[in-house]
């Protein structure tokens, strides 16, 4: 069985909390444990945070949050359509920050990458950025076909 | 309970529930204007209300940090649940801030 669902929501950082709260409500089906959601949370959060911010510095847009179960598997495209990343690999290096003045630790990509079992990011330049997040849940509840 | 509590030159900050983006910039203004006014020697950062933290509060503990260590004083973090823990451990945070 597959399940999805998408969220639209303003690139305003009081949202942050709102989408890692709405994807944690939603993986609960698949009776992922108590650290699994946490690092579900986190990836949600630095995912979501850098649209805010980075994907687009000027104004609020609309971030987008698309999740889909099925199969004990958790697939996240977190999608802005806002400036893009001219360097994606230079963006996901540890410690590596665009934007130091806002005391950003550059760590969102790493713990993204440590906490899920796959990311992947798609940029193009002047027309946004979506982060494809990839995590197996659980012991596989839910693992029925149709 | 207020945010800030002054205990003589330790100043103890209380953090909310969750220490993300959102939260950490009204955090980082009140600490710095106080440690600012105040002859503070040691910040504790007291998690025991916090059940979130992502890397914008490795951000904000590492700013703290550098404004401590340029008055000559400390960084502390105390009470973190295992989310906490763990954020704090593979940020390496370790070698500048004090666990308590």
């Amino acid at each position: 069985m597959k399940n999805e669902m998408t969220l639209a929501f303003d690139s305003r950082s009081e949202n942050e909390g709102f989408a890692r709260v709405a994807v944690a409500a939603f993986v609960s089906q698949l009776n992922p444990t108590m650290e699994e959601v946490a690092d579900i949370r986190t990836a949600v959060s630095e995912a979501v945070t850098n649209a805010i911010i980075h994907g687009y510095p000027d104004g609020i847009h609309t971030v987008v949050v698309r999740a889909a179960l099925g199969d004990g598997l958790l697939e996240l495209w977190v999608t802005d359509e806002g400036v893009g990343i001219e360097d994606v690999k230079q963006a996901m290096e540890p410690l590596y920050t665009s934007r130091p003045e806002l005391e950003r630790s550059g760590m969102g990509f790493m713990f993204m990458e440590a906490f899920m079992d796959q990311v992947e990011v798609q940029s193009e330049l002047g027309t946004g950025t979506t982060v494809h997040m990839v995590k197996r849940i659980g012991q596989g509840f839910e693992r029925q076909e149709d | 309970m207020d945010m800030l509590e002054q205990r003589g030159r330790r100043l103890m900050v209380h953090l909310p529930s969750e220490v993300d983006h959102h939260h950490t910039e009204a955090i980082r203004l009140k600490v710095d204007a106080l440690v600012e006014r105040e002859p503070i020697d040691e910040v504790e950062f007291d998690f025991s209300q916090t059940e979130f933290m992502d890397s914008a509060g490795i951000g904000m503990l590492l700013g703290r940090y550098k404004i401590m260590r340029a008055l000559n004083g400390k960084v502390i973090v105390s009470h973190m649940n295992g989310q906490i823990r763990r954020i704090l451990s593979m940020s390496g945070i370790r070698k500048f801030i004090e666990f308590s």
